[in-house]
């Protein structure tokens, strides 16, 4: 307390010292003054009197010393001192300092503005209350093939509500459309379907109106919505008198009960809510379709929470009937386990090693940056050398020159840092607004204090760390020698390049190992790009949803027909050449997968085993055509087929492959799905495989069936059509607002109330398949390109500068008789051997580093030999030109000029 | 006599100033409001030729009690109608004063006692 006080005063008194020291001195003044006069009593004279008294108050400018010592804050008094002299001397030279500010910026910003990525993507907590008692329950079936992961089934969901120990919510969701009719125009808005249980565990209150109730999850009681902020605003424009009203959802009034605040964040980011409703007594034991959420009681870890999941997984397996056609020992071999994980990592997904790897790179290129400027500062302090010494031979310790070095250079990279933040600042603004939608969290990306803090530090550190180099090399206690070497320059040993050299061969190093990480994406890229992804010109081909609510037609021929109206009507659009009608289009799998085990007649499975799971996909005839998919063996369905409900098929190559040898030999054989008496449908044609899941995982196997089917196991009596579907549009104008407007117009014309929806190209969806890796590949190559012209500079600058050190010594050369190429070739074999020293060091850091990102790459190692032996050639290509050039200013000299120099 | 020149030892000057500073401190208790000047005047009265102090170290002592808040100072005028920095005890610095004496008395009882003791009692 008391030193506290003490340190308050301090500081006050510190900010009025001018005023103080004309008091102490008047004060001290009268102490004298009053002794002298008790001295001339004493009857001294008047000069021996003051004299006296001058005496025993003893040394005044010593005890003033102390005095302003215990006053002020003596350390803040000098660093305010310092930095005043710095920001002076940064002044002076406003092009040294712009440079070297602009460089920190640059780097800095990126590092904070990636670490602003970070921090709001990985590092901070959902945006839920507690959000890190929040789980997603999975679970995983190591007796099935491949060992399948999923989240639960709707048995699951009275189960582990009744039975759990661990959980103080739970619930189950999932995500999909509903369309929305009788407000403008038709549309489909992304819908969340959520249990009870689901609101509570995330905890966020409603902006307007109420939650769910227990009532609005009972099946046939009067159906209710909730309005996420974002969708409130758009369609009814914020309007508070909503609570109440009645959308019509999916053909059925349902009533509005509430609005969900802004802050409202869940996955798949939906527009509206809705109850999921459960009819108990209609519930088997499959059905894995929906996403499981829990709020764990508290001090519950989720080691204990899985073994309470195993027990009741337990109970579930005895409580529940097998679905209809499938045997109770199937659920039994599949070797049920939960696999529950924090919400958050479902949340983030695999999006964690991108980003520390980009983050790296960053790192190394402010690294690089600061080799730079402790490069220039170098420069700086050699020219300052004679000062330096002549200060430190009138005494000035080599700390207090040390801590003004340090000081100049931590100014420096404070204000790189502070320019820098704004700059990440602008980054992320427009990250938010144009940044991707694969990337998770997207809206929540800012710079809050933690990334703040990162700045600073970083800062700082980098200030640190490139000022310490001159100190190193100018304020060290021998300071003071400095002095004699002054005055002529000589041409000297390596000994008093060897800072300059070691920072050129660090940074040839860094920019090596940079331009190894990019080169590695580049070849991934072009990896992924060779891959022939089973169709062709996906700029060519538009594609729209679109679904046929239940009340315009109800008879799947006659959606059928309707579909094939519409399919006509695009046909005959300007510019189309050709269209198709699927289930769905490839590379959607955000959109959910659609897997089920597929039995082949001629194939015997083990009782109660299951048949490998296969994507299906239902088409209209044209569909592979549109889409540019080679029909390997067989034909294409007719439209005969679906009409006339032939029972045929279509599978892809490799399926063909893995159970009869050759697309050839498939045909004619029969498949089904397995379930309750699906018909066997004969394969008619194979073609080739579709990279559905992104060109970089392997391709699924496919069954593809006729849009319209007679019996289907998910079918009603009267067969199935597909109720909502996708439309691809093949033309040279997809893209393009007019078509878009025509193909609109053209559903819209066969049916008025049919919304569209996830409308974009098959480039995009490509494009958004590789996002990953081209997002990781621009930040690699931006970095490697900064760190390689860095890099250059360095080398430039070294070489530059001996010979501008060196101009007497080639000078006498030249006189003595040296040829030219001779001197040249001296230069560039020493830059070469720069060059040389810096990539073998960055080869043996790359192939360490490197190896950190293998999960990134596709069809190369992170060793590969191409890329190392492409990028250490271009580097030291690059080394010599940037020793050749100013090499070359040094045979241009005239050695009389050269001799006179200085 | 008490080595009070120019602080070169820390230690040293701790001590110093410690002792000097309840000596400020009983000074101003007894005498009531009073300058530097007369507070040193009176300092080296009491200890009589035992205790000859530079009178200037006197004002960092002042300066640490004032931020302690022992102490408080104003300005006003001296017997012969100069302005002069009077310093007074503040009700803290009474506080400290009465702790420390009793501090101060403690110690010295205890030395006393043991210089006291004979080689027989320790038996």
């Amino acid at each position: 307390m008391k030193t506290l006080k003490r340190l308050f005063r301090r500081l006050t008194s510190w900010m009025t010292s001018a005023r103080d020291d004309a008091l102490l001195q008047a004060e001290f003044e009268q102490h004298i003054a009053m002794q002298t006069a008790e001295n001339l009593r004493a009857g001294l004279s008047p000069i021996e009197a003051r004299r006296q008294a001058l005496l025993k108050f003893g040394n005044v400018q010593a005890i003033k010393e102390t005095y302003r010592d215990q006053r002020g804050l003596p350390f803040i008094e000098t660093l305010v001192c310092d930095t005043r002299h710095a920001l002076r001397r940064m002044r002076k030279a406003p092009g040294f300092t712009a440079a070297v500010i602009l460089t920190l910026a640059l780097g800095i910003g990126a590092n904070t503005a990636t670490f602003g990525v970070i921090d709001s993507i990985l590092i901070r907590p959902l945006a839920y209350p507690q959000a890190e008692a929040l789980v997603s329950v999975r679970h995983t079936a190591p007796g099935l093939p491949s060992a399948p992961e999923f989240g639960g089934s709707s048995s699951m969901y009275f189960t582990y509500r009744e039975e759990n120990r661990s959980f103080e919510q739970f619930g189950l969701w999932s995500a999909s459309g509903a369309t929305v009719t009788g407000v403008a125009e038709p549309e489909m808005p992304r819908a969340l379907f959520v249990t009870y249980g689901v609101l509570d565990a995330v905890g966020v209150k409603p902006l307007l109106g109420r939650w769910f109730s227990q009532t609005d999850d009972t099946p046939k009681s009067p159906e209710t919505v909730l309005l996420t902020y974002g969708y409130w605003q758009r369609r009814f424009g914020g309007d508070t008198s909503i609570v109440g009203r009645t959308l019509t959802i999916n053909s059925t009034p349902h009533t509005v009960i509430g609005v969900m605040p802004d802050a409202f964040r869940f996955q798949r980011d939906p527009e509206l809510i809705l109850p999921q409703r459960f009819e108990r007594s209609a519930q088997f034991l499959g059905g894995f379709g929906f996403q499981g959420i829990a709020r764990l009681k508290s001090g519950v870890t989720i080691e204990q929470a899985n073994t309470d999941v195993a027990r009741m997984l337990g109970i579930w397996l005895k409580a529940w009937p097998p679905n209809p056609g499938i045997d109770r020992t199937v659920f039994e071999n599949a070797r049920l386990a939960p696999r529950l994980q924090p919400l958050k990592q479902d949340v983030i997904g695999d999006i964690g090693t991108a980003l520390w790897v980009v983050m790296g790179t960053l790192g190394l290129v402010l690294l690089i940056a600061c080799a730079n400027v402790a490069n220039l500062l170098l420069v700086r302090a050699e020219s300052r050398q004679q000062e330096i010494a002549t200060r430190a031979a009138l005494g000035a310790g080599w700390r207090r020159i040390a801590r003004e070095m340090l000081v100049e250079s931590i100014t420096l990279g404070v204000l790189g840092g502070a320019l820098g933040i704004g700059l990440a600042y602008a980054a992320l603004q427009l990250l938010v607004a144009k940044g991707p939608d694969t990337l998770p969290r997207l809206h929540e990306i800012g710079i809050d204090p933690l990334a703040l803090a990162f700045a600073v530090g970083v800062s700082v550190l980098s200030g640190a760390l490139f000022g310490v180099v001159p100190i190193l090399k100018y304020a060290r206690p021998r300071v003071a020698t400095a002095l004699r070497s002054v005055g002529r320059t000589f041409s000297d040993g390596r000994e008093r390049h060897r800072t300059r050299h070691i920072l050129a061969v660090v940074q040839v190093a860094l920019a090596l190992v940079l331009l190894i990480g990019s080169g590695l994406m580049i070849r991934t890229f072009q990896h992924l790009r060779s891959v022939q992804p089973g169709f062709t010109h996906p700029e060519e081909i538009q594609i729209l949803h679109s679904m046929i609510p239940m009340a315009i037609a109800k008879e799947p021929e006659r959606v059928m027909r309707m579909q094939h109206e519409i399919l006509d009507t695009l046909a005959a659009i300007p510019g189309v050449t050709s269209v198709g009608f699927a289930s769905r289009a490839p590379l959607e799998s955000f959109l959910g997968s659609n897997l089920n085990p597929i039995d082949a007649e001629d194939k015997t499975f083990a009782s109660g085993r299951v048949p490998p799971l296969r994507q299906i996909r239902r088409i209209a005839p044209g569909y592979f055509t549109t889409m540019g998919t080679r029909v390997v063996a067989g034909r294409d369905f007719s439209w005969t087929d679906l009409y006339d409900k032939h029972r045929v098929a279509i599978v892809s190559e490799n399926l063909a492959r893995e159970w009869w040898g050759d697309p050839g030999a498939a045909l004619g054989k029969r498949i089904r799905e397995v379930g309750p008496a699906d018909p066997w449908r004969e394969i008619v044609g194979v073609v080739e495989n579709v990279y559905d899941d992104g060109v970089h995982v392997k391709p699924p196997e496919f069954a593809y069936w006729p849009a319209l089917m007679d019996r289907y196991i998910w079918g009603g009596e009267n067969g199935s059509a597909v109720v909502s579907g996708m439309f691809a549009i093949r033309s040279n104008r997809t893209g393009t607002e007019g078509l878009l407007a025509e193909a609109q117009q053209a559903i819209w014309s066969v049916n008025g109330r049919q919304p569209v929806f996830l409308i974009t190209t098959l480039e995009a969806l490509y494009d958004q398949s590789m996002a990953r890796t081209s997002f990781t590949l621009v930040m690699l190559a931006i970095a490697g390109g900064m760190g390689l012209a860095i890099g250059i500079v360095g080398i430039y600058g070294v070489i530059a500068f001996v010979v501008s050190q060196r101009i007497r010594e080639i000078g006498i050369r030249t006189a003595l008789g040296a040829q030219p190429a001779g001197l040249l070739g001296m230069f560039v074999r020493h830059g070469l051997w720069l060059a040389g020293i810096g990539a073998a060091i960055g080869l043996v850091a790359a192939a360490g580093l490197t190896r950190l990102m293998s999960s990134l790459l596709f069809g190369v190692t992170a060793l590969d030999p191409v890329t190392y032996a492409a990028v250490s050639a271009l580097l030291i290509v690059a080394g010599v030109m940037a020793s050749y050039l100013p090499a070359r200013r040094a045979i241009a000299i005239d050695p009389i000029q050269a001799l006179r120099a200085e | 006599m008490l080595p009070v020149g120019s602080p070169k030892s820390m230690k040293d000057t701790d001590v110093r100033q410690g002792t000097l500073a309840l000596m400020v401190l009983k000074t101003l208790d007894v005498l009531g409001p009073l300058h530097g000047y007369g507070i040193a005047r009176r300092i080296e009265q009491i200890s009589g030729d035992l205790l000859t102090v530079n009178q200037g170290t006197l004002y960092p002592v002042l300066l640490k009690l004032e931020q302690e808040g022992s102490i408080a100072s104003e300005w006003g005028a001296s017997e012969n109608n100069r302005k002069a920095r009077f310093y007074r005890l503040t009700r803290q610095g009474r506080k400290q004063l009465q702790e420390e004496a009793r501090s101060w008395e403690q110690t010295t009882a205890i030395i006393e006692r043991f210089f006291a003791v004979k080689a027989q009692d320790l038996k």
